[in-house]
């Protein structure tokens, strides 16, 4: 076995691993705190890359600048969705219909996109995009470590936000059970929305960093939003430490089949570690289990 | 008269909570046994351990003397214990009459189910027989979602007792049930265990658990504190202890406990 | 009432088998033939997936394998272009049904939310290995023995076996929806654990409708191979796939018998028309995602049965046997 690769392996996991983390991260504070599966997660990562894309190539922003105003757009584009839409489900069928109601969106957002920037791949260009450097014989991509670092704040502000401050209370409160949570004062229907456009809202930074290191177009959201529910699945629905270690965990799995048998192998071989788990875990690496009687 | 239903040392714990704890129950044949207690004293986790929807910890369920313990839910409704639900549970988007026949197949095989209509003659015969019993015949077409919740709690009962189970385990029959729904299902018990059921009852009414009961055992933090008699049981001090917490101003059967 | 049902029944029936007769046009008829194979699937979907909740979003696994057994077989033995390769339609069902097996097996472990995902997965890895093992000719895709049949007539042969795929899957729904085997489906769909407590051995059920339903999908999957006579991995194991019978399941009626035949006929005759009058892919999927929002928003449960309901005021009527059955309770304490 080659120790470069596994070495290559282990950082592209990170790196680009925690990239996945942080759009997922969003997926599952989603399902966690509402139960809805938000499947227009993969376009939505491929809105915030052309939001990129626009700002950079038309009005000449940096890409990292630009976040300061994709974000919040992809924020206020999570908050309408809930209000219009997600927020109106109710019923034993909620979750189900979810799933449905978000593709429905999805297919809109899909649709607009291929009318405004066409079905042709684009990727994301600045100077810095296919610069590297060395640190102890390990060549380090610029855009991956940027990336990286991004990602680290980000889930970081995001931590500091749910464990240090009250409305992060309430997000947690609402997270293990939302009927005691109302019952003690807090506006579960008002936290349901900010949870909504958070977990929208992180998709504008991965977008960002997905759309400067591959080429996409609006159907690669097929591609993304099939990883992003495997991540959390594998680490446990509505655990935010699982769709971390899942997310790092899929990119260096996959690297290593590449690796050590073949990369056409690679996707498949982290699906079928999914499955494997989910035989023996049903509930997913952290997810807490389910009981019998509800 | 002879044990039907026995509970021997369950034990269980949820996380760091102790909901039973060498808990001891016998239910007689023929009879029709209370169980009370404080809310969080594990009544409704024994009837789960019991029916095989919580695997215990420790402990064993045997019924005719045949042991059960964590035999499946279908496996323990099969041997003839049908259990009812503290919020009742139907099936909200199914007709009342289909609602009937869910249970009419225990004793079959799955795949005889897959060539067979959903129902005999004989057997609608019969659901309608027991929707009848419970007065709710005429709401047979209608979907179960669309029923009352006194409705529903016939409903579930009904539902139950047209598999014909030997011992039937009703959580909390009369909450949030009128009075005079109240008694009529006290009523209804009465009847079926005139015809020879046996009947657990996780109840927080006293005035219907002692009325109806032949024996009553009181559990407390996990635990069976006392069995015997309904009257027996209310003039003990320890049932107080439990209830009240070492106060000594009222007991149990001053009504209907919750809290 | 029964009899007005039937007479309806028949009349579809009669409409669907005279329609290449009088339309002959083959860009119709190919129209009509992906519309029944639609019909078909969905139905077959819905009879596990809409009797049961367990949303299943792979059931592309099927389609694919039902396509590659037709193709491969039809390569391999050096059949004969012609009518003969339909005898491979049913295999196709057969060869699905075998890997919905374990599929089913492994799958229907978890409960519904994760059910979901994990057969995502299985479909991608499914596709993974259409694309890359050797025997299904990868990206490059198999061409099947090339059928050289006049372009006025192909059409017609397809559109009866596709018409008799669907007669099949409506009969085998109704008998499921009429058999004890539906009604455990339905009650697993309202309350899994209240079903096991009456003796509903859950697991087995739920695991044999699942193979079942992969049957008539796996047929649907061969025919269209043979139709096109060139399959392409990502064609036969497509996302879109699995998504669109489900939208058209829910689209007319989650669980109803009329719906799924409904919501496909429409959508997929849409989808067609529009993509061959306009060869815009893109407004189709801005005006179906917009329809489909409007129907979950206004109609939850479906066309089918928010027409049925207004036609029959089904509520007033619940609600006025409801009221009657109160009053005939507080009549009898009464006395």
């Amino acid at each position: 076995m080659n120790a470069t690769a596994l070495i290559d392996a282990a950082k592209d996991g990170i790196l680009t691993g925690s990239v996945y983390a942080l759009m997922a991260t969003g997926l599952t504070l989603i399902f966690g705190v509402m139960d809805i599966i938000n499947v227009a997660q993969g376009i939505l990562v491929i809105l915030g890359a052309y939001l990129s894309y626009a700002l950079s190539v038309h009005l000449g922003i940096d890409l990292f600048l630009g976040l300061l105003i994709t974000i919040p757009s992809l924020f206020v584009v999570g908050v309408v969705i809930e209000r219009a839409f997600i927020g109106r489900l109710k019923g034993p069928e909620k979750t189900a219909m979810s799933i449905l109601v978000t593709y429905a969106v999805s297919l809109l957002i899909e649709g607009a996109l291929n009318i405004i920037f066409t079905v042709n791949d684009v990727q994301l260009h600045a100077s810095y995009v296919n610069k590297s450097f060395l640190i102890g014989g390990i060549h380090f991509s610029f855009i991956y470590v940027a990336g990286f670092v991004m990602a680290v704040i980000l889930l970081s502000a995001l931590y500091f936000m749910l464990y240090r401050t009250r409305f992060g209370v309430s997000v947690r409160a609402s997270l293990a059970d939302q009927t005691s949570a109302a019952l003690v004062g807090i506006d579960v229907r008002r936290v349901s929305t900010i949870c909504f456009g958070i977990g929208v809202a992180v998709t504008a930074a991965g977008g960002m960093v997905y759309g400067a290191t591959n080429a996409f177009n609006a159907s690669t959201s097929y591609d993304l939003i099939s990883r992003l529910l495997t991540i959390i699945v594998l680490g446990g629905m509505g655990s935010l430490g699982g769709a971390m270690i899942a997310g790092v965990s899929m990119v260096f799995i996959g690297d290593m089949v590449g690796v050590l048998w073949s990369p056409v192998w690679s996707t498949m071989a982290y699906f079928v570690v999914l499955i494997i788990v989910l035989l023996l875990r049903p509930q997913g690496l952290f997810g807490k289990p389910i009981a019998r009687v509800a | 008269m002879s044990v039907l239903l026995r509970a021997q040392g369950i034990s269980r714990a949820f996380g760091g909570v102790q909901a039973l704890n060498e808990c001891n129950l016998e239910v007689e044949k023929n009879s029709i046994t209370g169980l009370i207690g404080p809310n969080g004293s594990g009544k409704t986790t024994l009837f789960n351990v019991m029916t095989g929807y919580v695997t215990p910890d420790a402990g064993t369920v045997s019924f005719e003397g045949v042991d059960i313990t964590n035999h499946r839910p279908d496996a323990v409704f099969a041997r003839g214990i049908g259990r009812t639900f503290q919020l009742t549970r139907i099936f909200a988007r199914i007709s009342v009459l289909e609602n009937m026949l869910i249970a009419t197949q225990h004793e079959e095989s799955w795949l005889r189910g897959l060539t067979r209509s959903k129902s005999t003659t004989s057997e609608v015969n019969t659901a309608m027989e027991w929707l009848n019993f419970v007065g709710i015949a005429r709401l047979a077409d209608l979907p179960a979602g669309a029923l009352s919740y006194g409705q529903r709690k016939l409903l579930e009962l009904a539902y139950v007792l047209v598999a014909d189970p030997d011992v039937v385990l009703l959580d909390e029959p009369a909450g949030g049930v009128n009075l005079t729904l109240i008694n009529e299902i006290a009523e209804k018990i009465r009847t079926l265990h005139k015809d020879g059921k046996t009947f657990l009852i996780v109840e927080h009414n006293m005035e219907f658990v002692m009325s109806l009961c032949d024996s009553v055992t009181v559990m407390h933090q996990g635990k069976n504190l006392v069995s015997g008699s309904p009257a027996d049981v209310r003039h003990n001090p320890l049932v107080l202890d439990a209830y009240l917490g070492g106060g000594d101003d009222e007991a149990p059967d001053s009504g209907s406990l919750h809290g | 009432m029964i009899r007005s049902k039937q007479l309806w029944w028949t009349l579809a029936l009669a409409a669907f088998a005279i329609f290449p007769l009088v339309v002959t046009n083959p860009s119709d008829t190919t129209i009509a033939f992906f519309a029944l194979l639609y019909m078909a699937c969905a139905t077959s979907w819905n009879m596990f997936s809409g009797y049961s909740g367990y949303i299943a979003l792979g059931s592309g696994v099927f389609y694919g394998s039902g396509a590659y057994t037709m193709a491969l077989i039809s390569v391999h033995a050096h059949m004969a272009p012609g009518a003969a390769m339909f005898w491979l339609v049913p295999l196709g069902g057969v060869v699905a049904t075998l890997i919905a097996i374990p599929v089913g097996w492994a799958a229907l472990r978890v409960r519904r939310h994760t059910f979901v995902v994990i057969t995502i997965a299985v479909f991608f890895v499914f596709q993974n290995m259409a694309i890359n093992f050797g025997f299904t000719g990868g990206t490059a895709g198999l061409a099947l023995p090339f059928i050289t049949w006049d372009s006025s007539y192909y059409n017609i042969p397809f559109y009866y076996v596709a018409l008799a795929v669907v007669i099949f899957a409506t009969v085998l729904s109704v008998s499921v929806r009429r058999s004890r085997f539906g009604l455990q489906l339905l009650a697993i769909r309202d309350d899994e654990d209240r079903a096991l407590g009456l003796g509903v051995k859950v697991g087995a059920v739920k695991r044999t409708g699942f193979a079942m339903s992969a049957f008539t999908i796996g047929m649907c999957g061969a025919l269209y191979a043979m139709f096109v006579g060139q399959i392409y991995p990502q064609f036969v194991f497509d996302p879109m796939f699995d998504i669109s019978i489900a939208l058209m399941a829910f689209l007319g009626g989650l669980g109803t018998l009329t719906g799924p035949l409904l919501g496909a006929l429409l959508l997929e005759a849409g989808q067609q028309y529009l993509t061959v009058t306009y060869s815009n892919g893109s407004l189709y999927l801005i005006l179906f995602g917009a329809l489909f929002l409007v129907v979950i928003m206004f109609m939850p449960q479906g066309v089918v049965v928010y027409f049925r309901d207004r036609v029959t005021k089904r509520a007033d009527r619940e609600r006025a046997v409801l009221a009657e059955n109160e009053a005939a309770l507080d009549l009898e304490k009464a006395h």
